[in-house]
Formats: structure tokens, C-alpha cells, sequence
């Protein structure tokens, strides 16, 4: 497994050979309150960097997630799907969203490693 | 002009809130523990509402007042007995909706509160429709807090001993510190509980007084979701100038004496709006499955023609699932009709569905002792 990377968007990113799982992060889960509904992309689909990967809502609000690299979506979690509530316990471990099968392995080296994620989130808070 | 704080701003500081702006001023949205868990709390113990945006406005005046204000509300305020209170509403001519509200008899005049968003052009309406013959006061020295759920009457009573006697949908004026506070059993969540008026200098100790004895502080955020479980409008989303009374289900409001009788704001258009039968109508929406088809979601037939939209849509924590509340065709909307809701622009199933989706074993009219 390689380094977490963050994105801009709040998702995190592990890398295992050329499949990549991603998810919310901590900090997004804490914006975000009570994840009440989750929304994943099929599998099978392809989905482009930056693009549209999903959804999440909360009481108040419905957020997109976005995908921070470009591939084909190999796994989704559907237990997330089925206990939105499990987001908000375990955000960057067992609630991961979706695994991809990587397109262009170099649109990671872009995204933020954790001491970066971290400061751009406290910049970015409230 | 700046944010406008209320005086218990400190108090949800010291306890954490997350704020946002609602109708100009600084409210809690949530604490610490989060809107499901504060939903929860609600609904099987007792919550604390600030609710000090709303609008408090005494109005005092003797027989002629009342009849002034008949000609005004659809109600039957010559027979309201002192502290007994009403859910009226104020109407345009057409019987659009300025605004919902609680109407209280007190010694001397009435009481009236009012949607924070709404105030102040309630009383210039109002105002002007009394002709400035009685005195009216948009009370900003007074605070308003609730306190909503099953354990409410049995922490209130801890400050107050002589609240018990409340029944629901009536008030009465009680001391604390010498001071006057007016306290109703009324509230917006479906549950049992009291809404308090109180001087600004003494809330934040009222208050604490009811969290030392158990009860918690929540936010609007789950004070949406209680008031959306129990069926119950909220001004600017189910009710506007757009929309009438008998659309909007609520005839039960209005006093049958006065309907057959007019003679108040919109009487005209409710009467005939009543005779032919209204076009759209309040219902309440499930979407199937954990989709949430929020404001504004379009409802569809199943032969895909728009029938509707939906007015509130969020998740129901003692429902354990999705609901809404929107307007749809009357032809559709009946119990158990299945139709489409747009999200994303994706069309679900759901289902129109009564009201309200949470109800508690002891409602209206009941007495508590």
C-alpha cells in the first residue's frame, strides 16, 4: 500500500499496485454532520479526475464527491450505501467509497500528502 | 447592519454549537453530539430550543380589539378564552400567506408569535390594519426558548412547580426571580413540551437551570427534522404568499363559526377555494429506499407528467428513513399513490403517504397531568 494522498475535495486516496481506493475524508465527515444517504458510481463505469464519483447527504445538505484520479470503477462499498451512518465512524479506514483501476498513475503525484491535506483543511475550515 | 445575536449567543458558544445565519441572526445549527443524536434526545427525553428570533408581539386592547382582529384572523377570538392559544395564520385579501403563528389570549390583550423572517413586516401589516388604535409591541427585551419532549413537564416543573396545570394550547404567566415569564404548552416538534417568554437578563440562567436538571441543548438543525417527522409547516418552504391555507391542508385551523360567517383577510377566496375544491394539496412524500428528494425535487405521475414539487425532504431519525412534504395535484393525492420524484435529474419511486410521519401515543387536546 502506498502513502495516503488528499485531494482539494477532501477525498483520500491509497494506491495498491494500480488499483486505488478512495473515500472522505475525517475532516469532510465533521463538515459534513449525520451522512444520511450515499451514492456511489457503478462498477464498471469510468470516471474522470475531478469528476463527478457520487454523492453524500446529510440531514441538511447534499454534497457531490468527486474522484481525484481518472480509471475504471472495479469495487464499490455498498455497505456505506446501506449504513451512510458507518462514513461518520470509520471515514479513512472501513468506509471506504470506491476502488479504481488507474488510467494515469502520474495524476497522483499532484494531490497532497497528509501534512499538507492537513494544513490546507485547517486554511480552509468553517 | 451586522448579524444580530440572541442573548443565549454566549451559552451555545460555551457548549459548542456550529452557528449559522437564519432570518439575520446567529443561530445554532447543531452541538456537539450531532442532529440525529439531538433528534433522538428530543424525542425520548427533553431538548432546548432558542428560538429568541421569533417574533413576540403584544397587542393590548378590550372588545374592540378583538373585534379589529377578527376581521384579520379566521378565528373565533370572541369566544378564546385568557390563555388559550390558536395556530392561525396572516393572509393577504387572496388568502396568500404572510405568515403562520400562535395567537395566545392574555389579560389585557393577545399575544402573537411570529416567524422570525416574518416580524417585522407582520407588524407593519398589522399596524396599519389597526390603524394604530391599540398599543402593539414587537417585544425585543424578551427571549423565547421551548423546551419539547416526554421529560419536559418533569424538568420544567423543577423551576417552575406549578406547570404541570398547563394543558395543551394554553398558557399563563408565572414568577422566576420575581420576574414575569409567560410559558405556553405548545411547541413544533410533535412532542409534548413548553414554549417560555422570558426577559433577556434572565434566560441564560433559565436555561442553565434546565440543563443542570437534564435537559439539552439542540439546534435547527434537528428541530427541521422533528418538525418535518410531525407533519408541521415551516414558513418560507410549505407556506407563502403562493399558497393558501385549504391548499396547504390547515382548514382544521380555521373556526368553522367564522368560515360560514367571512368577514376575515382572504374569507372570499378560502370560501370558494373550499366550494370548488383546491388544485394542488399538501401531502407527504416517502421516497422509496434512503433517497432524499429535497426542496424543489419535481414530482412526476407514472406516466411521467409533473404533478408536483416538494416543499421539505430530509431524513427522519425515529422514522429511520426519508420524508418530504410538497404540493401535488389533488387527483394524486391520495394515500399510497405511487410517484415519481426527480433527484439529479434522475426520476425515483415514492409514495404520498398521511401526516405525520412520527406520532406520539398522547396528541392534541389531551390533558398531561
Amino acid at each position: 500500500m502506498s502513502e495516503v494522498k488528499f485531494s482539494k475535495e477532501h477525498e483520500w486516496i491509497t494506491l495498491d499496485g494500480d488499483v486505488a481506493t478512495i473515500g472522505i475524508t475525517k475532516h469532510a465527515t465533521e463538515m459534513l454532520g449525520d451522512i444520511v444517504f450515499a451514492e456511489l458510481p457503478e462498477k464498471g463505469s469510468s470516471v474522470d479526475k475531478d469528476g463527478n464519483a457520487g454523492v453524500v447527504e446529510s440531514t441538511k445538505a447534499a454534497s457531490d464527491v468527486y474522484t481525484p484520479v481518472s480509471g475504471e470503477v472495479v469495487d464499490t462499498n455498498q455497505e456505506i450505501v446501506d449504513d451512510p451512518s458507518k462514513i461518520n465512524d470509520d471515514p479513512e479506514g472501513s468506509a471506504w467509497f470506491f476502488k479504481l483501476k488507474l488510467k494515469d498513475k502520474s495524476e497522483i503525484d499532484s494531490l497532497m500528502n497528509k501534512e499538507e491535506y492537513e494544513k490546507f483543511a485547517k486554511e480552509n475550515a468553517g | 447592519m451586522g448579524i444580530k445575536k440572541t442573548s443565549l449567543n454566549k451559552l451555545h458558544q460555551d457548549y459548542k454549537a456550529k452557528f449559522v445565519e437564519f432570518a439575520g441572526y446567529e443561530m445554532p445549527i447543531q452541538y456537539t453530539k450531532g442532529i440525529i443524536e439531538e433528534h433522538k434526545f428530543t424525542r425520548t427525553n427533553a431538548g432546548i430550543f432558542d428560538v429568541s428570533h421569533m417574533g413576540q408581539l403584544f397587542i393590548y386592547g378590550e372588545k374592540d380589539l378583538t373585534i379589529e382582529l377578527e376581521k384579520i384572523f379566521p378565528l373565533d377570538l370572541k369566544n378564546l378564552k385568557n390563555n388559550c392559544s390558536k395556530y392561525s395564520f396572516l393572509m393577504n385579501d387572496d388568502a396568500g400567506i404572510f405568515d403562520d403563528l400562535i395567537i395566545t389570549k392574555i389579560e389585557g390583550g393577545f399575544l402573537i408569535i411570529l416567524n422570525a423572517a416574518c416580524k417585522d413586516k407582520d407588524y407593519e401589516i398589522l399596524s396599519k390594519l389597526l390603524k394604530n388604535k391599540f398599543k402593539i409591541k414587537l417585544d425585543n427585551e424578551r427571549s423565547l426558548i421551548a423546551i419539547q419532549g416526554p421529560r419536559s413537564a418533569e424538568i420544567l416543573k423543577l423551576v417552575i412547580p406549578e406547570v404541570n396545570k398547563l394543558k395543551f394550547m394554553t398558557g399563563g404567566w408565572f414568577d422566576y426571580q420575581s420576574e414575569e415569564i409567560f410559558i405556553t404548552r405548545s411547541g413544533y416538534t410533535g412532542e409534548d413540551g413548553f414554549e417560555i417568554s422570558i426577559i433577556n437578563d434572565l434566560v441564560e440562567k433559565f436555561t442553565q437551570n434546565l440543563i443542570n436538571n437534564g435537559a439539552e441543548l439542540i439546534g435547527l438543525g434537528a428541530r427541521d427534522t422533528l418538525r418535518l417527522e410531525a407533519g408541521l409547516c415551516l414558513y418560507g418552504q410549505e407556506l407563502n404568499l403562493n399558497k393558501t391555507p385549504i391548499e396547504a391542508n390547515l382548514k382544521w385551523a380555521i373556526s368553522k363559526e367564522r368560515l360560514s360567517n367571512g368577514g376575515f383577510l382572504g374569507s372570499d377566496k378560502i370560501k370558494k377555494q373550499i366550494q370548488a375544491g383546491p388544485k394542488k394539496l399538501r401531502v407527504g412524500i416517502k421516497p422509496d429506499g434512503r433517497l432524499i428528494a429535497r426542496e424543489k425535487s419535481k414530482i412526476f405521475n407514472e406516466s411521467n407528467l409533473p404533478i408536483g414539487e416538494i416543499t421539505s425532504g430530509t431524513f427522519g431519525p425515529s422514522v429511520n428513513g426519508p420524508i418530504a412534504m410538497g404540493y401535488i395535484d389533488k387527483e394524486f393525492s391520495k394515500t399510497n399513490t405511487k410517484v415519481l420524484v426527480e433527484v439529479r435529474g434522475k426520476k425515483y419511486p415514492a409514495n404520498i403517504c398521511g401526516l405525520p410521519f412520527y406520532k406520539k401515543n398522547h396528541i392534541k387536546g389531551a390533558s398531561y397531568e
